[in-house]
């Protein structure tokens, strides 16, 4: 008799019927749809952008905690718990979703004008429409502050010239949410895919989050109407504030990282014999698995905790920080822990453990690296921002 | 068209599986439950029949009160609402009382259609469907792999081992189905939402005007005396090849029907 690792912390009682329910669709459609192909997705580094956005959308997943305009409006634990099961599959799979979602739709929510959102939002929340966010450029990764792309006033129009760097979902995007500097500090623009002088290029050789579309978006002399900038975001708080939206995700996706890693390697080492008796029966095995358990445990009540503040409204950024840094962090090393059980079959794509790790190595840089999210927390100790 | 889909609460056939020790009958306590498979295929040709022609969807499940689960479940992909038959006195009830019961609900509800699957993945009999129709004085069109409709004509396509027969009839009917009529679409965030609204009507033996000694273990027609755990899979056999291991291997696959 084995006990699931969250069990043992009594995980699934702190959550409703309705939010089971709704890691149960997830779940269903991750283990129907993804779990069979990822591995040949990641090793090919190609995923169908279109049919699985599609997917996503007819069950609602994308946009699945805002409010209205063809979302389904649910809560903060819900939506933690599909990137959770999303995660679990893939890392890049989660991205599509979390840039989706958290990041394009949410900045259209939060800073779109009327017009805007229904423009857009259904045909995203359909998965009909995908969207990436431009924020990062080659030289400004951590420090968007110093982004060179600007917009200028020509008449009504704005005329966007750039270049954007690192941007998931880029080239299968119908609409780029692009942050710009103006006379009047940074705006947001949506860009529809097919704008003169907008072009993509996709970032080719990369050895981790292979199933998920990284691109550089060009803006050369890109005319756009009055209408195109987001009225509601003013300076790089209506960036960061989309950020926090998808970086309260990654606290719960990246323990699904783990999980899998951890259910995967329990049933090896199960298996496994070495020296004549199965590998779980070693107490070296036992003691990783044991720690492993813990760091889930701790990190998934964490991602809890703070969903629950979530929805509570009580939830401040830096509590984000603490969670994104530790999560991703412990995920990192279980997966890592993981490989080592597993042996030399655990560099193959065979099992998911070295495709998690790959991933999370990705997933500890973007939405703020962990170096950054330290400093965060070291401000908030100290009283002393030590960023530059 | 007024469609009735029947939904039954199963042990998930992907886990274990047991029958109880002190009645022979399936252990529902202990298992993981799901809506039976097949089920959820009638379901989808349900919504896909009401999409393209409107009308309404009902589910109708006799079960423990512990169904309740399947039923939201099954209404978060989309029917209208549900009738659930529960009744303590239920417990144990063989084929030909439980068609007794689902006729007796059925006849609350005036269907024009009643979808079903082809079998259960507990009971495995396939005969409910028969029998059901047989209660009723409608037709049974059974094992379709493909059902159309042109007004009050059904047009089925009957799977069989060596192909299909194609099959029609006139509402009201009983069509059962198996998984190769469609893909069920899974539930979306807001079906499951809205689940929560829909109304679920709970009916007892006595609403349906059925005798406790109809149904249940004491009125069943047939009982299971005894039952044993299957032995472990033997070592299987082994062909060895003296030149006609081909012929060994295709008249191995023949006998067993796998070609
Ligand atoms: C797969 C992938 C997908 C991405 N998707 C998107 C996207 O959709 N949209 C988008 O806008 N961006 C995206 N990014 C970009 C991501 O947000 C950036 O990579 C990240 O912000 C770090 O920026 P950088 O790569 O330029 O690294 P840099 O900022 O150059 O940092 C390099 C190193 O220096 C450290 N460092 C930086 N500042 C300090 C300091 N003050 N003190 C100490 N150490 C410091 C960092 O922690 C890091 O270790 C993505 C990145 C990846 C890898
Ligand atoms: C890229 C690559 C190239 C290789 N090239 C060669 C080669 O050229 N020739 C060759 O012969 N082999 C080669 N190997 C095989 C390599 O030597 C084995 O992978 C290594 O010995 C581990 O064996 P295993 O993979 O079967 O893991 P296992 O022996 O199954 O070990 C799995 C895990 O169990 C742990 N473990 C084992 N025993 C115990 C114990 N008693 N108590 C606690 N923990 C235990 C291990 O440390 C490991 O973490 C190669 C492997 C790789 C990955």
């Amino acid at each position: 008799m084995r006990v699931h690792p969250a069990a043992l912390f009594g995980f699934d009682d702190l959550l409703t019927d309705e939010e089971r329910e709704i890691r149960q669709v997830v779940r269903q459609l991750c283990d129907r749809e993804l779990r069979p192909n990822v591995a040949r997705w990641f090793e090919e580094s190609h995923i169908p952008a279109r049919e699985l956005a599609r997917q996503f959308g007819s069950i609602g997943v994308l946009g699945m905690h805002l409010d209205g305009y063809g979302c389904a409006g649910l809560g903060a634990v819900a939506y933690g718990l599909a990137c959770l099961e999303m995660e679990a599959a893939d890392s890049g799979l989660r991205s599509l979703v979390s840039v989706q979602g958290s990041l394009a739709m949410y900045a259209i929510r939060a800073f779109g004008s009327e017009d805007q959102k229904q423009q857009w939002l259904p045909g995203m929340a359909a998965g009909e429409h995908i969207g990436c966010f431009g924020l990062t450029e080659p030289d400004f990764g951590s420090d968007p502050a110093g982004m060179r792309t600007t917009a200028k006033r020509d008449g009504a129009d704005w005329v966007l010239d750039g270049t954007k760097m690192w941007i998931t979902n880029g080239s299968v995007a119908d609409i780029a949410v692009v942050w710009a500097r103006t006379d009047d500090g940074v705006r947001g623009f949506l860009v529809p895919a097919g704008t003169r002088g907008y072009s993509t290029r996709d970032i080719g050789h990369k050895f981790s989050l292979r199933a998920s579309v990284t691109s550089e978006l060009i803006l050369d002399g890109v005319r756009l109407p009055a209408e195109a900038m987001l009225p509601e975001a003013r300076g790089l708080s209506g960036p960061l504030r989309c950020l926090d939206e998808a970086r309260f995700g990654i606290v719960f996706g990246a323990m699904g990282a783990a999980l899998d890693c951890l259910e995967t390697t329990i049933a090896y080492a199960g298996e496994r014999e070495v020296f004549a008796k199965p590998l779980s029966a070693y107490q070296l095995t036992q003691e990783k698995l044991a720690d492993m358990a813990l760091e889930l445990g701790k990190g998934l009540l964490l991602a809890l905790h703070l969903g629950r503040r979530k929805e509570a409204g009580t939830l401040v950024s830096e509590q984000v920080s603490a969670g994104k840094l530790n999560n991703v962090r412990e995920a990192l090393d279980i997966a890592r822990k993981c490989r080592t059980i597993l042996g030399a079959s655990g560099i193959t794509l065979e099992y998911p453990v070295i495709r998690h790790a790959a991933n999370l190595e990705s997933v500890l840089t973007y939405e703020g690296t962990s170096e950054i999210h330290t400093l965060v927390l070291g401000r908030a100790l100290t009283g002393i921002p030590a960023f530059r | 068209m007024n469609i009735v889909v029947l939904v039954k609460q199963v042990p998930d056939s992907g886990a274990e599986r047991n029958l109880r020790t002190d009645d022979n009958t399936v252990d529902r306590g202990s298992a993981s439950n799901v809506i039976n498979e097949m089920d959820e295929y009638a379901i989808e040709e349900a919504l896909r029949i009401q999409e393209a022609h409107g009308g309404e969807v009902t589910i109708l499940t006799m079960g423990p009160s512990g169904a309740a689960e399947s039923i939201r479940k099954a209404l978060s992909m989309g029917p209208d609402k549900a009738v659930h038959v529960v009744d303590d006195a239920l417990h144990g009830s063989c084929a030909l009382a439980t068609s007794k019961v689902l006729a007796a609900a059925l006849g609350t509800l005036n269907a024009d259609l009643v979808l079903c699957g082809a079998e259960s993945t507990d009971g495995r009999v396939q005969v409910l469907p028969h029998m059901l129709a047989e209660r009723l004085g409608v037709a049974a069109l059974t094992g379709a792999r493909k059902l159309t409709i042109d007004g009050s004509a059904l047009t089925i396509e009957r799977q069989t081992d060596e192909g299909y027969e194609v099959v029609t009839a006139q509402t009201p009917a009983v069509v059962s189905v198996w998984d190769t009529i469609n893909e069920p679409r899974y539930p979306s965030f807001k079906g499951i939402m809205a689940a929560k609204k829909k109304p679920v009507q709970a009916l007892s033996l006595g609403d349906l005007g059925v005798a406790p000694s109809e149904v249940g273990l004491d009125g069943a027609s047939s009982a299971v005396v005894e039952h044993s755990k299957r032995p472990p899979r033997s070592g299987g056999q082994k062909v060895t090849d003296e030149g006609e291991g081909g012929v060994k291997l295709v008249e191995f696959l023949a006998t067993e029907k796998f070609v």
